[in-house]
């Protein structure tokens, strides 16, 4: 791994453990007791700061520490847990999630401001701090004298076997800069009758003197680094890092400690430091420890005897002469330190391992190149089975028959490999809920369904900001205050409910909030003020409603209208269509509104079934086709377009005259019905033909304004096709039918 | 690689002449393990080591901590430049000078 790609993996680890410490916090809100929560909480702190200390972004490093020694506090039962302190710390995991941008991402220094701003946090949670101990959380952690690098080498067994000799290492060191101390290690080594003479047990700590940087001296290990562990500490490193590299090495903690002290990296005053920082309970230097006067502050001690910490604990009462901390009963430490204790940490280090060998990482960019050729292999498979058929041979027709039910379980498992649930992005609106309420001063509950539900994963992206948006205005426009909620014997509580569910090949995503509805007076009397309507039209209720979609909507300040954020509904609403998807209202005044999505599940492949005008081929997402019948001239009412099915009244569209196909009209014409949202219509084709698997190629931007095309696709025999935007040919087919009622 | 042995008054000298490398590894942990159990006290001369690496170093650094274990006297009489080489980049002329001292005491 080059070290850019062990910055992308802590990037990506840092923003989920950002994820997750969210999650936490927004869980403690509602649980404050949850000793489960506080210590997840505890960890991701703790494992950004871990990381980014390996990786050097000391502003990361320095921040991460200041959070993390309050949140011990608050596991130590120290600092009450209150909403201004949740909202506190939400905000410090958003300037962690600031500085794993600039520092961890973009690899430049933190500006001014943002310093400024970490700077004003840190006061912030001194003031917890300083509340309960006295001691501030905002020191650093000290940094060691030694300017020498320090390296730690474990040799693989098979490492002389491979024709490697760790000497060549010390060797090539030595053309970088100069070896100051080295320290053998054989403590791997066993008993005689078991030594493999030929198998490596050397471990080194070496100090080593260079003006190189990392990078340099870290590609030295390259050739052994599979088969080696090396552990590379730069001049000047945190003394916590030396207890991290301490705690990481196999040997005995007390004589690595001894023999860092004996090497000269370490100061046997740092190495009391570093122990101190880690294990003291206050997460305060050594010098300024008030504990240590009981002589319980030594490192060894602290590191053997779980006694020392319960020690503490009492020592800090009585030191203080505060009132003695009875809510942290002695069990209640013992507790802690049985469960910090080894038995739990493997069983964690090994569920930990589990999952990771059950999920791996794929860069996105490589399953769009295998769904694209998966694309590609579907149209040559159409193609190769067209040419079987043509020719007449039976066995080659078999064997392409064969291959084309391949090609389409292909297809189908390789789409789902970037299925992901909705979950996540609804989880990171309980964030912006909690935030929003807390500003909004209104109380709301956020309660999500469906998270299980998955859809492709460039679909989720895409529709993540119009979500937002809707989520937003449901809180800010929707909910009412909770006092004027009670005024209208509604709960004081306002619900917001995300919901998810899958139906027939597509998804839908649902926003609804139980607020005060839309105002259709309101909206009709804007719309008209605006000019999008005619005051003598009238509208249906569906329409009144979707006028909120129009542009030049969206900054209204009526009622239920949208907040001024920048994207308007006609934003959210173009965004869903640009994803194939539509979106409707459903609100009663006094109630709530439900805003509804309805997302096709993949943007690349569908199942098709395919027609013909004329020459022109057809295709409609499969899913949407209800049935296929003859048209029958005599059903037709004379003039309207519209047919009699078994009693029904069907409005209908002919393709040959919607796209302006000036060929024959064929002798036989057929219906297939078709049905969106709620709606039924038919397009009249010359022919039917079948199902097709249908690569979805879009248009190009000249193709924009074609109405009624939402996409093409090549056939088998290389010709194209033409994929029909059912829902905008529906709504149409509906209007005409309406324009025609009222004449 | 050969080990030569010569016995005088309890002190088993031990000539090992030739190569001490991953390719005599093996061997050389056998024989010279082998001696060790023999000899009561154990000199041993490296001034005819033509070349070692740290698979030959390995067999050195267990002999001599088999030695300790078994508080038996072993010491190094005499070391070729190789050799002397090896132990310095691993720093370990004290771990085997220990011994002579020990000895001497």
């Amino acid at each position: 791994m080059s070290i850019d790609q062990i910055r992308e993996t802590f990037v990506l680890e840092a923003r989920e453990l950002l994820q997750s410490m969210d999650e936490c916090l927004l869980r403690m809100e509602k649980a404050p007791a949850d000793k489960e929560t506080v210590d997840a909480l505890f960890r991701s702190v703790h494992t950004i700061k871990g990381s980014g200390g390996m990786l050097e972004f000391d502003p990361i490093v320095d921040f991460a520490h200041v959070v993390e020694s309050l949140l011990g506090m608050i596991r130590d039962g120290r600092v009450p847990i209150t909403k201004d302190l949740i909202a506190l710390l939400l905000s410090c995991g958003d300037h962690l999630g600031v500085l794993v941008d600039t520092v961890a991402e973009r690899g430049a220094d933190p500006d001014p401001d943002v310093l400024t701003r970490g700077q004003a946090f840190i006061e912030r949670l001194n003031v917890y701090a300083t509340a309960v101990s006295d001691q501030p959380v905002s020191m650093q952690v000290p940094k060691v004298r030694n300017e020498n690098w320090h390296i730690s080498l474990r040799f693989g067994r098979d490492v002389l076997r491979h024709g490697m000799d760790p000497l060549s290492v010390s060797r090539y060191l030595q053309t970088l800069g100069e070896i100051v101390s080295v320290t053998s290690l054989f403590d791997a080594m066993p008993n005689a009758d078991q030594v493999d003479a030929e198998s490596c047990y050397l471990g080194l700590e070496l100090d080593f003197k260079s003006d190189a940087d990392k990078q340099t001296i870290s590609e030295a290990f390259e050739f052994v680094r599979d088969q080696c562990q090396v552990r590379i500490l730069s001049p000047h490193s945190r003394v916590s890092d030396y207890v991290d590299l301490i705690n990481a090495l196999p040997e005995d903690k007390n004589r690595l400690g001894e023999l860092l002290v004996e090497s000269g990296a370490l100061t046997a005053e740092e190495l009391q430091e570093g122990l101190h920082i880690q294990r003291c309970p206050a997460g305060v230097r050594f010098n300024d420890c008030v504990y240590k006067r009981d002589g319980f502050c030594d490192g060894k001690q602290c590191l053997s005897d779980p006694t020392v910490r319960r020690r503490f604990a009492f020592a800090g009462g009585d030191v203080k002469s505060r009132p003695a901390p009875d809510h942290v009963p002695a069990s209640e430490d013992e507790r802690r330190e049985i469960v910090n204790s080894a038995p739990e940490k493997q069983k964690r280090g090994g569920e930990q391992r589990r999952q990771e060998r059950n999920f791996i990482r794929i860069p996105a960019d490589k399953l769009d190149l295998l769904i694209n050729l998966v694309g590609e292999l579907v149209i040559a498979s159409a193609s190769t089975a067209l040419r079987a058929r043509q020719a007449g041979n039976s066995e080659l027709v078999e064997s392409a028959s064969l291959v084309t039910r391949l090609v389409d379980e292909i297809r189908g498992n390789s789409l789902q490999l970037r299925m992901v649930p909705i979950g996540d992005t609804f989880s990171r609106f309980k964030r912006v809920v909690h935030d929003l309420s807390r500003e909004l001063n209104k109380d709301i509950e956020i309660v999500v369904s469906g998270a299980d539900t998955e859809l492709d994963k460039t679909v989720v992206e895409r529709i993540s900001d119009p979500l937002m948006h809707l989520v937003r205005n449901a809180i800010d426009h929707g909910i009412e205050p909770a006092d004027r909620r009670v005024a209208l014997g509604k709960s004081a509580t306002g619900t917001l409910k995300l919901n998810a569910f899958h139906d027939s090949g597509i998804i839908i995503i649902e926003v609804s909030d139980d607020g005060a509805g839309l105002n259709r007076e309101t909206i009709l009397a804007h719309a008209v003020e605006r000019g999008l309507v005619d005051p003598e039209q009238t509208l249906s209720e569906d329409d009144i409603y979707k006028l909120i979609f129009e542009p030049g909507f969206s900054t209204a300040e009526y009622i239920t209208s949208l907040s001024g954020r920048g994207v308007g509904m006609d934003v959210v609403r173009k965004s869903v269509e640009a994803l194939r998807g539509t979106i409707e209202i459903e609100t009663r005044q006094g109630a709530g509104t439900t805003i509804r999505i309805r997302l096709p599940l993949t943007l690349a492949i569908i199942e098709g079934f395919l027609m013909a005008v004329g020459n022109t081929s057809y295709v409609v997402p499969l899913d949407m086709v209800v049935e296929c019948v003859e048209l029958d001239e005599t059903h037709i009412s004379r003039g309207r377009n519209y047919i009699d099915l078994r009693g029904e009244v069907l409005p209908f569209l002919r393709l040959r005259d919607q796209f302006q196909d000036r060929s024959a009209v064929a002798r036989r014409e057929n219906i297939v019905v078709v049905q969106y949202a709620g709606h039924k219509a038919g397009l009249v084709v010359d022919k039917l033909m079948g199902e097709f698997q249908t690569v979805i190629r879009p248009l190009g931007k000249i193709f924009d304004n074609l109405p009624g095309i939402s996409g093409t696709t090549i056939l088998g025999s290389g010709e194209v096709a033409l994929i029909l935007d059912v829902p905008s040919l529906v709504q149409h087919v509906s209007k005409m039918e309406s324009l025609s009622v009222r004449h | 690689m050969t080990i030569e042995v010569e016995i005088s008054e309890g002190l088993h000298r031990l000539k090992v002449s030739g190569e001490l490398n991953i390719y005599t590894a093996v061997e050389f942990k056998q024989q010279l393990l082998e001696q060790l159990a023999r000899a009561p006290r154990v000199e041993i001369d490296l001034s005819q080591v033509s070349e070692i690496d740290t698979a030959g170093f390995q067999v050195l650094y267990l002999a001599r901590r088999e030695a300790s274990r078994d508080d038996k006297p072993l010491r190094l009489a005499a070391a070729s430049r190789a050799v002397k080489d090896v132990i310095q980049a691993y720093h370990m002329a004290a771990y085997f000078e220990h011994s002579t001292k020990k000895e001497n005491a």
